[in-house]
């Protein structure tokens, strides 16, 4: 009996682990900085150089971070959905202009459309590198403490903006600062 | 005249060639050799998150050549190796490391192999001890004298 029943038992061990295998992203890197305060900046606005904002600028609100740049083609495929986003008023939408030119970067949101509260400019990527950023564009959902509570790397897509980023908005609204 | 304007062709793909080359290796200035050495082995166990199969050492991506640079800049501020890699996971988590530290979360990462394979050595052990003694016992009293009497035969 044990003589089956050992391969059947292995068989199925392996298959679970192959299974499992099949639906893991290794694209999807679980970032360390949820439910960590948000790393520190002190950026200059694309639109007014001279204004520098920090994270505290938008303690007391709930505030999306997206990070972009006008050389990544996959921030136009999310660009209408961040858009639809911004004409709705629900949210602070912070851009971080990463490793950008600020020319290029103007240009881009006159074509494509501005849905940015304000847009930072991170020209050479070091602070992306205190957000762990690795492949733009990436969102992060950040409370009324300044704690990051979600992170998405890739395009937001219309599922993941209904299923997972507005009810998160909508349970942090709720929370005390 | 035509001749030279292969020499200028020659030379134009030459300048290109040896930019290409440039572009792979930047050129750090160490103050030790001990931070130098630190450099090339933080950089060989560092995994580019673009490339992923990549360390920052191997991967031309931007964000490599940026890492490349924040290792060097941390060393060159007389961090340590560990400093520099606990900010790394910091901000990208264990995956940055090919050496990543032994914890519950890695365990099965580290002692999978070696479970596997003394599952393995069981495994042979045990089949290899059952078919030995499984070949000796399946020759029943009859057979062994038939046996016994085809190999008389075969010496006649």
């Amino acid at each position: 009996m044990a003589k089956y029943l050992i391969p059947l038992l292995i068989y199925i061990v392996v298959s679970i682990f192959l299974a499992l295998g099949l639906d893991l992203k290794p694209q999807e890197i679980p970032s360390p900085l949820i439910d960590k305060p948000a790393p520190a900046f002190s950026l200059p606005a694309l639109h007014r150089p001279e204004k520098t904002l920090t994270p505290s600028d938008f303690l007391g609100q709930v505030w999306l971070l997206n990070v972009w740049a006008s050389w990544c083609v996959s921030c136009r495929a999310e660009h209408p959905i961040l858009l639809q986003l911004a004409k709705q008023n629900a949210i602070t939408l912070v851009g971080l202009n990463y490793k950008d030119e600020s020319a290029d970067a103007l240009q881009w949101l006159q074509h494509h459309g501005d849905p940015y509260t304000v847009s930072l400019q991170d020209a050479n990527g070091r602070i992306g590198i205190d957000y762990g950023v690795y492949g733009v564009p990436e969102t992060f959902v950040i409370d009324k403490r300044g704690i990051i509570r979600y992170k998405l790397t890739g395009p937001v897509d219309n599922a993941i903006l209904t299923d997972k980023i507005l009810p998160l908005i909508q349970i942090l609204q709720t929370e005390p600062a | 005249m035509k001749l030279n304007i292969f020499k200028l062709l020659a030379a134009i793909i030459l300048l290109f060639s040896a930019g290409l080359a440039w572009a792979a290796v930047e050129y750090h200035d160490f103050a030790t050799p001990e931070q130098a050495q630190a450099y090339q082995s933080l950089i060989s166990e560092l995994r580019c998150l673009v490339c992923q199969n990549q360390t920052i050492a191997d991967s031309n991506a931007d964000l490599a050549k940026d890492l490349r640079n924040q290792v060097y800049q941390m060393l060159s501020q007389g961090q340590s190796k560990q400093q520099v890699v606990d900010f790394m996971t910091e901000r990208y988590g264990d995956f940055v490391l090919y050496n990543p530290s032994f914890k519950l979360k890695t365990a099965l990462l580290w002692l999978g192999p070696a479970a596997f394979l003394i599952t393995g050595l069981c495994a042979a052990f045990h089949y290899a001890r059952q078919t030995r003694r499984g070949a000796e016992a399946t020759l029943s009293e009859a057979r062994r004298q038939e046996l016994q009497q085809l190999l008389e035969q075969d010496g006649e």
